[in-house]
């Protein structure tokens, strides 16, 4: 009756079992880390062995500040080109492929059953593919560097159970945004989440990932979408490696269950500066914005982008806001360029960025003064988290930011 | 090495001034994103703990202080800065209703202790002088003598934080201590 958390833990753990709360040493299929695998290196020199256990689980990608956008940043991305080189990591991606998140998925680093850790909160992203994937800190990556493993306290699950159809301009983000609401930020703490239902299978790649990418912000330290034929293709065409899939048993225990029904849906919208301050969107539609912004890990995919594309074709952007677009991959990217979905958006005034994490976690690229608001499809609106703390982000579908990016106002997509 | 920043371990009985925060504290306040391009000066980072939304905590606050708050601290990011700055600040100790799981574990990771405590920003007020016993698992309020629980580390997760964070543990684990 175990759980899929418990199933993969007790296999990375080469235990027949395990139990709920109970401390397992695990091996690691996968370590993914960014521009903050800077932090890795010095604590790895710290930790003092030469070599990394396994040059070919290690897998970087830059994403948050490129091009760096200071000196300082250009330092950092070259101090770790000179260690990718040193310790032979097989897996670099330089700052030409996207977000880290949507690249490892790309090139098939992400697969059923297996356990992958990352330097980056939204590594939950991954559990869309049946993959462990959970995010740690630099210092205990540079500890997966040396020895290959890590500890896990065996997590409780949550089923969460999702039937029914969409409306027209309801998704995933709508979904995931009710669904923190009702939990709450730290509603599913330490928790290993599990999306079942037909609405979830019925769901794209795409769309699944922002399910489990957003779990994060309700405390989960993973969030599986069961791995079905779609999951399997997916991961088939991008990679050679062998991997088992693993389903939770039908009497699996479950801490809590939540079940939702997707056809009585309304747009929802996070409103500042909580993730899980949800409301439906006629509830502040109206409200001015100054920025308007689609992409990230969370929704910068081609289906994002084809959705916002088909709403603001042969439209204006609004004179007074800004919108920005963030393809989440060079391969969305051309993808979305060869569509049309591009020429869509910039004709219609959309300013298009490189591929990245843009100005999502107040790095750099299109952040916001004192008063201003914006409207984005991002993961997070913590005070002043995009610029000013003075600032207000509020998040939303890309169908809803793209609706009020024509407006210059927070609208319903109708 | 040079700087031995993971340098001894970690005092199980500790002694200081609460300042105190509440729910959902999360890490771009403890440790704003725009200082991320700082990765390794970890002096560097501790000047900026709070400060773009509770500038007064650098003006406040003095190392030997114990943080006090409510649920979910720390939720969000992974940015392990969040817990270096407040190492490097001198914060003796955090300790808060619930944590979020990846800034609970890079506290322990780099010997900064946090304790779980239910129920314990109701009881403490700011400047209150309290003691936390981390191996007795309670915390004692010295302005009313009151004794509060705490939820004990597990004892292999207790053996990283006392060895002084996962550094120190790994080194002497994997016999690279000189």
């Amino acid at each position: 009756m175990p759980t899929i958390a418990e199933k993969i833990l007790a296999r990375a753990a080469k235990r027949d079992q395990v139990k709920t709360n109970e401390i397992v040493m695990a091996k690691v299929d996968v370590a993914m880390s960014h521009e903050n695998a800077d932090v890795v290196i010095r604590a790895f020199k710290e930790i003092g062995l030469k070599k990394v256990w396994d040059p070919e689980r290690i897998v970087i990608i830059f994403d948050h500040r490129i091009p760096a956008e200071s000196e300082k940043s250009a330092a950092t991305h070259k101090r770790i080109r000179e260690f990718v080189k040193t310790q032979n990591i097989k897996y670099f991606y330089d700052m030409r492929e996207g977000i880290c998140h949507q690249v490892l998925a790309e090139f098939g680093h992400c697969r059923p059953g297996e356990i992958l850790v990352g330097t980056d909160s939204h590594t939950t992203t991954h559990g869309a593919f049946g993959t462990f994937a959970a995010g740690i800190g630099g210092t205990e990556m540079a500890g997966v560097w040396s020895t290959g493993e890590i500890w896990f306290k065996v997590p409780e699950s949550m089923k969460i159970t999702v039937h029914g159809k969409f409306k027209e301009f309801i998704s995933a983000k709508d979904l995931i945004l009710f669904i923190i609401g009702q939990l709450g930020s730290d509603g599913a703490d330490y928790m290993a989440v599990e999306f079942h239902g037909s609405t979830i299978s019925e769901m794209t790649i795409a769309s699944r990932m922002v399910l489990s990418n957003l779990s994060m912000e309700m405390g989960a330290k993973v969030a599986f979408i069961l791995p079905d034929e779609k999951t399997i293709s997916f991961v088939r065409e991008r990679t050679k490696k062998e991997f088992t899939a693993v389903l939770p048993d039908r009497d699996a225990q479950y801490a809590r269950s939540l079940d939702v029904d997707a056809a009585s849906l309304r747009s929802q919208i996070a409103c500042p500066h909580a993730v899980d301050n949800v409301k439906k969107v006629r509830e502040v539609s109206g409200l001015k914005i100054n920025q308007a912004l689609i992409g990230s890990c969370t929704n910068g995919r081609l289906e994002d982008l084809k959705v916002a594309a088909s709403i603001i074709e042969g439209k204006n952007v609004h004179p007074d806001v800004r919108l920005l677009i963030i393809p989440a991959s060079r391969r969305i990217y051309l993808d979305a360029t060869k569509a049309g979905y591009i020429e869509t958006l910039v004709k219609a005034g959309g300013l298009v960025l490189n591929p990245g994490c843009g100005p999502c976690l107040g790095a750099h690229q299109g952040l916001l003064a004192a008063g201003e608001r914006c409207i984005a499809t991002t993961n997070r609106n913590f005070q002043g988290r995009m610029g000013s703390s003075d600032a207000e982000v509020y998040l939303a579908s890309p169908a809803t930011v793209a609706f009020s990016a024509i407006k210059g106002e927070i609208t319903e997509p109708c | 090495m040079k700087e031995m920043f993971y340098n001894r371990p970690k005092p199980l009985h500790i002694k200081g001034r609460v300042y105190k925060f509440g729910d959902n504290i999360n890490t771009d306040i403890i440790y704003p994103g725009k200082y991320l391009s700082i990765t390794t000066e970890r002096e560097e980072m501790a000047r900026h703990c709070f400060e773009t939304v509770y500038p007064e905590f650098l003006k406040i606050a003095e190392p030997g202080d114990i943080i006090v708050a409510g649920r979910n601290f720390g939720c969000g990011s992974s940015r392990e800065q969040a817990a270096t700055c407040l190492k490097y600040f001198g914060i003796s100790a955090v300790v808060a209703e619930s944590f979020a799981r990846i800034f609970y574990r890079n506290a322990i990771n780099l010997g900064l202790t946090v304790v779980i405590a239910p129920g314990i920003s109701k009881k403490l007020e700011h400047n209150d002088i309290i003691e936390v016993d981390l191996k007795m698992g309670i915390i004692i309020s010295k302005k009313n003598r009151e004794e509060l629980k705490t939820i004990r580390l597990p004892s292999s997760v207790l053996e990283i934080l006392s060895a002084g964070g996962l550094v120190p543990y790994l080194r002497k684990k994997l016999g690279v201590e000189q």
